[in-house]
Formats: C-alpha cells, sequence, structure tokens
C-alpha cells in the first residue's frame, strides 16, 4: 500500500513540476507547483516526518505561493514571448540547449546507477525509530539546544531579507 | 514499501526538472519557480536520510532551507518588481545592460 502511495505522490510531484515548467501561463505554473509542494507532502508523511509535512503546506503551499501569486497579478504580464530559439527544432537550434540535456540525461543516469550500485536501503521500521523521527518535541529540543544558534542567525537573514525586499521595490526612498 | 532509493531517484528527477526549467524558461518568475522546485528536491533529500538515519537533523536542516528559500523569495520577487518597472518585460534576454 505504502508503494502504491509513494508512486501516487511521486507521480504529483513530478507530474506537477513538468507542468510549471512546460507551461507559458505563469499563472498556471504558480498553481500547479502548489500540487507539486502537496505531493511532496504527501511524501514527508511517508517518511513519517509530519512536521515537514505540515510545515511544507503552511509555508511553501500557504505563505511563499501566495507572495508569487501576488506578484504574478500585479506585473499582469501571463503571456511569456516565446523565444526565438524554442521555435526551432531542437535538433538544430540552440547548441546549449542541446548539450545541457545531455548533461542531464548523464546526470540522471549516473544517479541511478549509483543507487542501483549501492542497493537497496530500507528505512528501520522498529517504533523506537520512527517515534523518534516524527516527534514534533524532538524537533524543538533539538533546535533550541543543539542549533539554538543557526535559529537566532536566520532571525537576522529573515530581517534582511525584509529589509532588501522593501527598499528594492520601493520607487523611491 | 519504498526504499531510501526511491526517494532519491526522485529528488534527484525533480532537481533536473527544476534546472531544466532555470534553462528552458524565457520568464524571471518562472525562474524563480523553478528555483522552488530544485529547493524542494534537495529537502526531499534531507529528510529521506534524516529517517534513514534515524535522526529529526534531516527535518530541521528542511526548516532551514525553507527560511532561505522564504527570503530568496521575497528578494527575487521584490528585484522582479524593479526590473519590471524598468523595461516592462519579464524576459531575462531583456536585461542585459550589466554585459560588456
Amino acid at each position: 500500500v505504502d508503494l502504491v502511495l509513494f508512486y501516487g505522490f511521486a507521480g504529483l510531484a513530478i507530474g506537477a513540476s513538468l507542468v510549471v515548467i512546460g507551461q507559458r501561463n505563469v499563472m498556471y505554473s504558480v498553481l500547479s507547483l502548489i500540487a507539486s509542494f502537496v505531493g511532496l507532502a504527501g511524501l514527508y508523511v511517508l517518511l513519517d516526518s509530519p512536521f515537514a509535512a505540515v510545515t511544507q503546506i503552511i509555508v511553501y503551499a500557504g505563505a511563499i505561493m501566495v507572495l508569487f501569486l501576488f506578484v504574478v497579478m500585479l506585473l499582469n504580464a501571463p503571456q511569456e514571448e516565446p523565444a526565438v530559439r524554442r521555435t526551432l527544432p531542437l535538433s538544430i537550434g540552440g547548441r546549449p540547449l542541446r548539450i545541457g540535456a545531455i548533461f542531464g540525461i548523464v546526470f540522471l543516469a549516473q544517479i541511478v546507477w549509483a543507487l542501483s550500485r549501492v542497493g537497496e536501503s530500507r528505512f528501520a521500521a522498529d517504533p523506537e525509530v520512527v517515534d523518534r523521527v516524527s516527534s514534533v518535541r524532538q524537533i524543538g529540543v533539538e533546535l533550541f539546544t543543539t542549533h539554538a544558534f543557526a535559529f537566532e542567525v536566520t532571525s537576522v537573514l529573515i530581517l534582511v531579507a525584509m529589509v532588501g525586499a522593501v527598499a528594492l521595490a520601493k520607487r523611491n526612498l | 514499501m519504498p526504499t531510501l532509493n526511491h526517494f532519491l531517484v526522485l529528488s534527484a528527477v525533480l532537481f533536473v526538472i527544476g534546472t531544466a526549467g532555470v534553462f528552458l524558461r524565457r520568464n524571471l518568475l518562472a525562474i524563480l519557480l523553478s528555483i522552488e522546485i530544485m529547493l524542494n528536491a534537495v529537502n526531499l533529500t534531507f529528510v529521506a536520510v534524516g529517517r534513514q538515519m534515524g535522526t529529526v537533523e534531516g527535518q530541521i536542516i528542511m526548516f532551514f532551507v525553507m527560511t532561505v528559500a522564504a527570503a530568496e523569495a521575497a528578494v527575487g520577487l521584490a528585484i522582479v518588481i524593479a526590473l519590471f518597472r524598468h523595461r516592462e518585460t519579464l524576459n531575462p534576454d531583456a536585461f542585459t545592460s550589466l554585459k560588456w
């Protein structure tokens, strides 16, 4: 059953991601990216990480995508001008494109080959490990003890991003 | 039961899709969306490996990556707005004034 669910969510994530890069209209790209994030959230549930799944939905699909939608509607330029390079058939048009595609396929083949050499590595199924991984309490304890410094630095990062965004987008300060 | 290999292959596929999007799309917003796909693929790797090792470290790193992604989206979108105000287009080929 888990394998079926895995393939379902993985198919949703990959299919929606393909729509994101295949779609001319940015609005549909953003909406299908939300679908892709929902698929990923399902995968996190399969990985016994409910905290990751919930933050994925709330922060990514909720907050960041709304930000994107705002800008898409604000700029109101949904149609992408067709690139000259893209109207040409792949065989003659755009050498960098072709080389990139070859590299991508080689990269993917490499990873699949490497993983097949390693062999199957199953997840530990014993309930103690599952409990430890899926406990939000454990995440909180680790986050505020071991990673407390990184957590505080994150707040500075957010502050800088906030000031930067305002400074960049404002017409005249 | 899906294994670690399933998740690693899936995240490689997603990462490649994101990379292809960055190179193929001719729209600044779509390029930013493709970067989000790549960040998510990496997040999936972190969480899967964290699950494999039986720790919550993977989810903590994912938390930080998400924060960086939010900051990146905010600044990136601000830059896109500023650029659009200048040239009235989102085509990255139009912004070549820094090219020498």
